[in-house]
């Protein structure tokens, strides 16, 4: 197996979509001739040529529009999101128009599109620049949202999305592009709906998604040498969330700390912990406990950009209040 | 001078309006009964702008509107029972009674759809030419929007895109003078709509859209013209709706005076009038019509309150396509009529088309000699 670049994993799935099906076309700022703001689209300009790897003016609500109108009638778009800051400029025709176009038509569109581009926080980007907002989407039915941690996933959970009928939000990590790891070549699909675990363990389950899962392994192996033993559940799909998975990690280990990187309040974390009271409240042996960013905006300055996200140390601190050890 | 049109054109059209305008007339009535619920905002004033659009487009020609949007399908061919069903909430509707008045559906006939946010159909009308131009097909795009959605985002924003890339899309604004109850003069800098094209090196004119011939020839010679490969064309139908914003606007904003004024202007004695002048049709013919359309919209009424209203499980249908599940064919499903319209969509063959409007040897040849690399 080749080892690549989140980046180079997301740029393969994209190449042999586009090489499979000629209605596969990706369009964006900076996507072709730039080739791709944070060089997912490196290379495809030359290989698929003008025609199907469109630069677009910056107009997000204008050019996301556009790609569901092709969407309607056939075509599967893929829309690059810059970032997805800017993507909340074109909420309006993901949310009122993509969502709900098949519901309204009483079924009789499709809109099989896929939106895509990095999220997340850090890098000293100040507020506008620096958001996990995967939250906003998971909550609407009718979109599905995708959030991978490894490069293996995002070429697998790409394939999906594209081949998918419905309109799929990907989340990227911005921070993880240039990470490592083993990718398959050719056909790997991850099916979307599924959490994945990525480390067995018996005393706690840490249940996570997207570059959170990093800070879990970092908690684990820290929290290994203390003679805990951490499970990491990896949701990869926010939307529809494997509650299977949730459930059976649970039942397994009897006490689950959630890591988000996103805002507390109406987070995606909230439903994980309503699925386990509601499902499994008779096999928790203590409370569940959430880590998230702190409820306030990013702060340019680099102290605060720390305090305000998520790490090992508050992981572990969690882990240990579900475990009632002790500086809980 | 003989009329340069002939007696089944104007009969078409004539009964094509008469259809728009009784339905709505009955769709008022039924939502005074309270079988209408929500918002329902009707057309009646603007039927010249439908019919003689229909005429001048083909009819697998894409089409979509906003929320004003029970007439243009009526004019496209699709069933007044399935859209006054539609509008009751009942199952024999387009969409199953799931998308109501704003959202009308009828796929077979290529109208993609009413939308209820101002404009958002803008951005979806440039989509759909894009596909129709990735396709090398020679259909175009026509998407109705009102004077208010002029100021929105998308409107600028896409047209932008829609002149740069050329993309087949004839932009028809239903300028009807208020957005909701502000008359449109209060709110826009320019008034004059179809100015706007301007701005964008777009293609643009304004037609009396009272006059149903004057919109027929209008839009022939700009679906021809967009047809041919010159990119969209922006047209400013100058209209005007004898009733309120939707049913629940009683509409006092303007003056009994303007309102009777305009009424002078109803397109439809108009067009007869014209026939019947240029001798092309007899009064008889018109009766004859005009009878022929009330039973129709009575027994689209009839079909729509004998319809039962959808079952509950409904709830959980038609938000995510599920895997392996078959697209819904709505006329066969509420007639039993076998379709032969949908859609099919060529896929797979050689794309000659280029959204970079310089010629890529030409921009690459360029970067090279000035040390550029990518």
């Amino acid at each position: 197996m080749a080892e690549l670049m989140y980046r180079e994993a997301l740029n393969q799935a994209l190449a042999e979509e586009m090489e499979r099906d000629a209605n596969v076309f990706l369009i964006g700022e900076e996507v072709g001739r730039y080739q791709g703001a944070f060089k997912v689209s490196q290379g495809l300009l030359d290989k698929f040529g003008s025609a199907r790897i469109i630069d677009a003016p910056i107009s997000e609500l204008g050019f996301t529009g556009l790609g569901v109108g092709a969407a309607m009638v056939g075509l599967r778009p893929v829309v690059e999101m810059m970032t997805w800051n800017f993507a909340i400029l074109a909420m309006d025709q993901i949310v009122n128009n993509a969502a709900k176009l098949r519901h309204m038509s009483g079924g009789q569109l499709r809109c099989p599109i896929v939106f895509r581009g990095p999220g997340g926080a850090g890098g000293r980007l100040s507020s506008q620049h620096s958001q996990a907002l995967e939250a906003n989407y998971a909550h609407f039915p009718g979109l599905k949202v995708i959030a991978p941690a490894t490069p293996a996933d995002a070429k697998g959970l790409l394939k999906s999305a594209i081949r998918d009928e419905n309109p799929v939000i990907m989340i990227e990590g911005e921070r993880l592009y240039a990470l490592k790891g083993e990718v398959p070549e050719g056909e790997h699909i991850v099916p979307i709906g599924k959490a994945d675990v990525k480390r067995e363990g018996k005393d706690v389950s840490l249940i996570t998604w997207s570059r959170m899962y990093y800070f879990c392994e970092e908690a684990a192996k820290q929290l290994e040498a203390e003679g805990i033993s951490v499970e990491i559940l990896d949701l990869r799909t926010l939307r529809p969330l494997d509650e299977e998975a949730i459930l059976a990690t649970v039942r397994k280990t009897n006490r689950a700390v959630v890591v988000e990187e996103g805002w507390p309040l109406a987070g995606v974390g909230a439903q994980v912990v309503d699925i386990i009271q509601s499902k499994a409240f008779d096999d928790l042996d203590a409370p569940v406990v959430r880590v998230t960013g702190l409820d306030v905006n990013m702060s340019y300055a680099a102290n605060l950009e720390n305090a305000i996200q998520p790490d090992a140390p508050k992981i572990i601190a969690a882990v240990k209040k579900v475990l009632y050890r002790e500086g809980a | 001078m003989a009329s340069k049109y002939s007696k089944d054109l104007l009969l078409t059209m004539y009964r094509k309006m008469y259809l728009m305008r009784r339905f709505e007339e009955r769709a008022g009535q039924q939502y005074g009964l309270g079988k209408i619920a929500g918002f329902c905002h009707l057309y009646i004033g603007q039927e010249a702008v439908a019919a003689g659009v229909e005429e001048a487009i083909r009819p697998d020609d894409y089409m979509l509107s906003g929320y004003r949007d029970h007439a243009q399908p009526l004019a496209r061919g699709s069933d007044p029972g399935m859209v006054m069903a539609e509008l009751f909430g009942r199952t024999g509707g387009y969409s199953k009674g799931k998308g109501g008045s704003m959202h009308i559906f009828d796929i077979e006939n290529h109208f993609y759809g009413g939308y209820g946010i101002v404009g958002a159909q803008i951005g979806l009308a440039a989509g759909m030419a894009f596909a129709s131009r990735y396709r090398n097909e020679d259909r175009i795009t026509v998407c109705y929007f009102g004077d208010a959605a002029a100021n929105q985002g998308i409107f600028h924003e896409t047209l932008n895109m829609a002149v740069k890339w050329k993309l087949p899309v004839l932009y028809i604004c239903e300028n009807n003078r208020y957005g909701m109850g502000t008359a449109i003069a209060r709110t826009s800098a320019v008034p004059e709509i179809h100015k706007r094209g301007e701005g964008f090196g777009m293609r643009h004119e304004a037609v009396d859209g009272m006059d149903v011939l004057k919109m027929y020839e209008a839009v022939k010679d700009a679906a021809a013209y967009i047809r041919a490969g010159n990119g969209p064309v922006l047209m400013e139908a100058n209209t005007y709706r004898f009733r309120g914003h939707s049913m629940a606007d009683p509409a006092t904003y303007r003056t009994k005076q303007e309102v009777e004024d305009e009424r002078k202007n109803d397109p439809i004695p108009r067009l007869k009038d014209y026939a019947i002048k240029q001798k092309l049709a007899k009064e008889e013919e018109f009766d004859a019509i005009e009878e022929e359309v009330k039973a129709q919209v009575d027994a689209a009424v009839k079909f729509a309150d004998e319809s039962p209203e959808p079952d509950l499980a409904e709830l959980w249908k038609d938000t995510i396509v599920e895997e392996g599940e078959e697209d819904v064919r709505p006329r066969e499903r509420v007639l039993g009529q076998k379709v032969t319209k949908w859609p099919k969509y060529p896929s797979g063959q050689e794309l000659k088309v280029t959204w970079d409007l310089e010629p890529r040897e030409q921009a690459d040849k360029a970067d090279k000699a000035a040390g550029l690399k990518r």
